[in-house]
């Protein structure tokens, strides 16, 4: 027993590896048993991942979730910065320039409008809860981007793991109401046509959330609505650890 | 070669990783301003660029494609290290900060819709000055 432990400890990226298919394999059958498909595996697995990372906080009184455990230790190198960030440039490979000059003013208007509003929301309702200075804010405001954005602005601002895992758990919340919601808010907004596709991913950016969101409401829209949010999570990273923590701070006074 | 692919991304990780730390540390934060987003802008431009030229083939970009493959389980592992139990005790704030802001975006899709049609309507010669 002693051996293994101690193989699977030192092979512990390869066991993340094994261990997060795992867990985006069961998603996918429970996202296609338990929902017809109506939550996308991926927002299940991501909840699984928030699930068993409180599971290992309460089993090791750690501060690093499953990755506290030395069974999952890999996770920390696999959910590091260095593949996360890594991983999500890559993502960029589905935009070129010759498709974004068609999106057109109003795509590019609507990634703004989406990613100030999102982030004026969210600091909006964490002042509520009481958190008063400036890192938590932006960090928060960033979650309420999406996921990526918390994080990947929390990390570079320097905030602490627990407001950093609220932001995921609010891009989370987000890329599941948008998925759940996108076809009962379609009738009232006009979300019928590419054109408001585009808009309706450039404004709510969350890549997950908005194609199976609009998968729900109308196929033929996914590529629209997907290709505008692909800039969101990018601009997103750019602008809320930049422009918008520097207003944040200037605002707070610290 | 998958490899050249993964190496272009690599490239465009490393640059853009660089300027965001360069960036921060002009502006005077101690943080990485927008390094992500650099790298993705570079990555988008190299990929135009080497796609004109010919340099893409199916090998190169599948290095590419691997990783945004692996983008969601990434973001799994990430959501597992996390001090989620910490969160838990704040837990309405996330649900909150996760819809409100939507419901809000979503509000002004209408609005935009309509920013946006004036200007086609203009380019079917509503409104044509006489000189």
């Amino acid at each position: 027993m002693d051996i293994i432990t101690r193989f699977l400890e030192k092979n512990g990226l390869i066991v993340a590896f094994l261990a997060v298919g795992l867990i985006m394999y069961s998603s996918a059958i429970i996202s296609r048993i338990l929902t017809n498909r109506k939550l996308p595996g991926s927002a299940i697995a991501i909840f699984a991942g928030l699930v068993l990372a409180y599971l290992g906080g309460l089993y090791s009184g750690g501060e690093k979730g499953l990755a506290d455990l030395k069974l999952f230790s890999g996770f920390s190198l696999l959910g590091g910065s260095m593949f996360r960030d890594f991983a999500i440039v890559s993502t960029a490979m589905g935009a070129s320039f010759v498709v974004m000059k068609q999106t057109g003013w109003v795509g590019a208007l609507s990634l703004f409008i989406g990613i100030v509003l999102s982030f004026i929301g969210g600091v909006a309702i964490a002042l509520l809860w009481g958190y008063t200075d400036a890192v938590s804010l932006t960090t928060i405001g960033a979650g309420a981007c999406t996921y990526i954005v918390g994080p990947v602005t929390g990390a570079a601002i320097g905030a602490p793991s627990d407001v950093m895992a609220l932001s995921i758990a609010a891009g989370l919340v987000k890329a599941i109401f948008v998925t759940v919601a996108t076809p009962f808010m379609a009738r009232f907004v006009g979300l019928d046509n590419p054109h408001t596709a585009m808009i309706f991913g450039g404004l709510i950016g969350t890549t997950s959330g908005v194609s199976a969101g609009l998968a729900a409401t109308d196929p033929k829209l996914v590529p629209y609505g997907a290709l505008t949010a692909t800039f969101y999570t990018g601009l997103g990273c750019l602008v809320c650890p930049s422009v918008l923590f520097l207003l944040m701070r200037l605002i707070i006074n610290e | 070669m998958t490899i050249y692919g993964v190496a272009i991304l690599a490239f465009c990780y490393v640059i853009g990783q660089l300027t965001g730390e360069l960036l921060g540390h002009l502006i005077g934060i101690d943080a990485n301003v927008g390094g992500v987003g650099f790298a993705m802008l570079l990555l988008i431009l190299v990929n135009d660029w080497f796609t004109k030229k010919g340099y893409m083939d199916k090998l190169t970009e599948s290095g590419i494609q691997f990783w945004s493959q692996l983008y969601i389980p990434i973001v799994v592992a990430m959501s597992a290290i996390q001090n989620v139990k910490l969160a838990v005790s704040s837990g309405f704030i996330a649900i909150l900060a996760g819809t409100v802001p939507v419901v809000l975006c979503v509000s002004t899709i209408p609005l935009l819709t309509k920013l946006a049609k004036p200007k086609s309507t203009d380019h079917h010669g509503h409104y044509h000055p006489v000189p």
